[in-house]
């Protein structure tokens, strides 16, 4: 060994500067990771305290009462939160069978692959369209093309309360069913990764014992995949709940309450689109209280979505 | 040996055949069927909104639009062109304020606590910010920024509009980014540790890098979301229908339009030039988020080569 190479096997300790770096580096790390917890408690505090007021004012009962009057003051939720609860319930009862029906569809081996991943490239870019074009769509195109069946319900149906009303344009159904248009997308996605994770074993089983191909299905793969489809739906639940733009633009934004899915109603996220902009006093802590019944509900959601998938996720 | 299988050939053996009138596989069929028929039912509406889009709003596709200002309400005539650099500015702020802090907490995610109380608590968090509807981060930016006018005594501004997108893409990055870098395999870190690098160049300059792509491709996929998201930007960065101006940094104070926000405004106006500009509008808005998403897809086949 040169003597002049002596230095590179002698032990170096680190310079000052460099563990600093390496400190500081971390920090800011940790720091930048902090944001998403400060963000989200920043948003719980700022709710709940824009809606103190109202709440002290009307306490649960805005929950249930619909008048709606920015003149008298009056103010009270039950018209949106029944919209929304509505809405994002009967579009998951359109978007479930369609999403998990083709969610199957793309995963089995009916028809080759390259047409399959076709079907699920165009379902993912169904995901990438912006809610407000899928509200233009849904004004100038789906509403006057479904007018004509909704007239025809009113006048078959029309001792039934929920199709009581005669179709004016904007109303429940045509908003029911862009939603069930904008949540399929994540039905269908996180069915697929389900599906997709069933190990091969048990659907080779199930055709060794000489079962049909839905017979493995129904029996087999479904029910090993259902904890990600049951998550999948929460989270399409959730969704539905808090999308704004599409039905704010063909729900009608009306605050009385009518059991009729043919009338124009509200929801909470249509609402506060709606009123937001231009409230002030009273109206606003309404607005923000509303906000608030918002959050809880989507929050409430999301986490019994993970909580069912924890519950639902077999072993294998 | 016994089957109970009624069906014999005419040898007496059981029949192993195919039997296509069976209940079970008539059953079978129809249910394929019905499966086929919901995905045509699912990827309709798709053809449909791109067909329209491409129709009504590529028709009227021309120079004017895109470089004149929209006309007054009843007047006819101008162009979408302020909007469409108003997405650019709105969402180019939403990403430099969601990127770095994105990117940041990601790292510390995966590089530094995989596993600590704190990392769980803060991936609860991402997953439970993800989770907000996207006009409830409008509402938390009007009641935090817009109202207290923060920024210089001004209310609207761009820059209000660009923090509720950044909401929105922060949980997406710090997801991907979490998610990339934890498929750098352990062997690259040891070996890096191991020839006396510290972290902060492990970090920099091996598990980044190679953790790049998925990292990139999930960022563009956020940038996508965010040009097309409506709901946070009508009471943050409002509407205007005149340039900004970003020569002097004034106009990230003042309010802005957006591709987004004048589809919506312009959708619900009684006049029907302007309802053909919103058509316009969203025809430029989907080529911008196709192009991004087909970006982010190329992203991704470039990696797995």
């Amino acid at each position: 060994m040169a003597p002049d190479q002596d230095h590179l096997y002698r032990l170096r300790n680190r310079p000052f500067a460099e563990k600093l770096v390496d400190l500081g580096f971390k920090n800011i790390t940790i720091a930048l990771a902090s944001v998403v917890a400060v963000v989200l408690f920043a948003i719980l505090i700022i709710v709940f305290q824009g809606s103190l007021e109202a709440m002290g004012r009307y306490g649960l009962e805005f929950l249930v009462t619909s008048n709606w009057n920015p003149v008298d003051d009056e103010y009270g939720a039950g018209a949106a939160i029944y919209g929304t609860l509505l809405t994002s319930l009967l579009s998951l009862i359109i978007a479930v069978p369609l999403g998990v029906g083709t969610a199957i569809f793309i995963t089995e081996n009916i028809i080759p692959k390259s047409i399959r991943n076709l079907l699920g490239l165009m379902v993912e870019l169904l995901a990438a369209i912006p809610s407000v074009v899928l509200g233009l769509w849904a004004i100038f195109v789906m509403e006057p093309f479904i007018r004509p069946a909704l007239e025809f319900l009113h006048t078959a149906f029309h001792w039934l309360p929920m199709f009581s009303t005669p179709p004016m344009g904007p109303g429940t159904i045509p908003a029911v069913l862009i939603l069930a248009v904008m949540i399929l997308p994540i039905i269908t996605a996180i069915s697929r990764d389900s599906l997709n994770q069933v190990p091969g074993k048990l659907r080779q089983a199930a055709y060794g014992v000489g079962t049909t191909r839905w017979g493995a299905i129904i029996n087999v793969i479904l029910p090993a995949a259902v904890s990600g489809i049951v998550g999948g739906v929460m989270l399409a639940l959730g969704r539905a709940m808090g999308e704004t733009m599409a039905v704010t633009m063909i729900i009608g934004n009306s605050n009385n309450f009518s059991f009729s899915l043919l009338a124009p109603g509200n929801t909470i996220a249509a609402m506060l689109a709606n009123q937001f902009g231009e409230a002030d006093g009273s109206q606003v802590s309404s607005l923000m209280y509303a906000a608030f019944v918002l959050i809880v509900l989507t929050l409430g959601v999301n986490v019994m979505a993970r909580w069912l998938v924890k519950r639902l996720s077999l072993k294998y | 040996m016994s089957f109970t299988s009624s069906r014999r050939t005419t040898d007496g053996l059981p029949d192993l055949s195919y039997q296509p009138r069976a209940a079970r596989n008539v059953g079978s069929r129809v249910l394929t069927v019905v499966a086929a028929l919901f995905s045509g039912i699912a990827v309709l509406p798709l053809v449909l909104v791109l067909g329209y889009v491409l129709i009504k709003g590529g028709s009227t596709l021309g120079l004017n639009l895109l470089t004149e200002l929209p006309p007054p309400p009843g007047l006819e005539g101008g162009g979408i062109a302020n909007a469409i650099v108003g997405t650019m500015v709105v969402t180019l702020v939403a990403a430099l304020i969601a990127i770095p802090v994105g990117v940041g907490g990601g790292i510390f995610l995966a590089e530094y606590s995989r596993s600590g109380w704190f990392a769980q608590f803060i991936r609860f968090g991402t997953n439970v910010l993800s989770g907000v509807p996207s006009i409830i981060a409008g509402v938390f930016i009007y009641g935090t920024i817009v109202t207290s006018r923060v920024l210089f005594g001004n209310a609207y501004s761009a820059l209000a509009g660009g923090m509720a997108l950044a909401i929105l893409m922060l949980p997406t990055v710090i997801k991907t980014t979490d998610e990339g870098l934890k498929l750098v395999p352990d062997d690259l870190r040891r070996a890096v540790l191991g020839i006396g690098a510290s972290r902060f160049v492990m970090i920099a300059q091996i598990t980044l890098p190679t953790a790049f792509t998925p990292i990139a491709t999930g960022v563009v996929l956020s940038i996508a979301r965010a040009a097309g998201e409506t709901a946070p930007l009508i009471f943050t960065a409002l509407f205007s229908p005149y340039w900004s101006d970003l020569v002097s940094g004034d106009g990230l104070l003042a309010p802005i339009a957006s591709l987004s926000v004048l589809i919506y405004n312009f959708a619900i106006m009684p006049y029907e030039f302007h309802n053909q500009l919103a058509w316009s509008a969203s025809f430029v808005l989907v080529a911008m988020i196709l192009f991004l998403n087909l970006l982010s897809r190329w992203l991704g086949r470039f990696a797995s080569r």
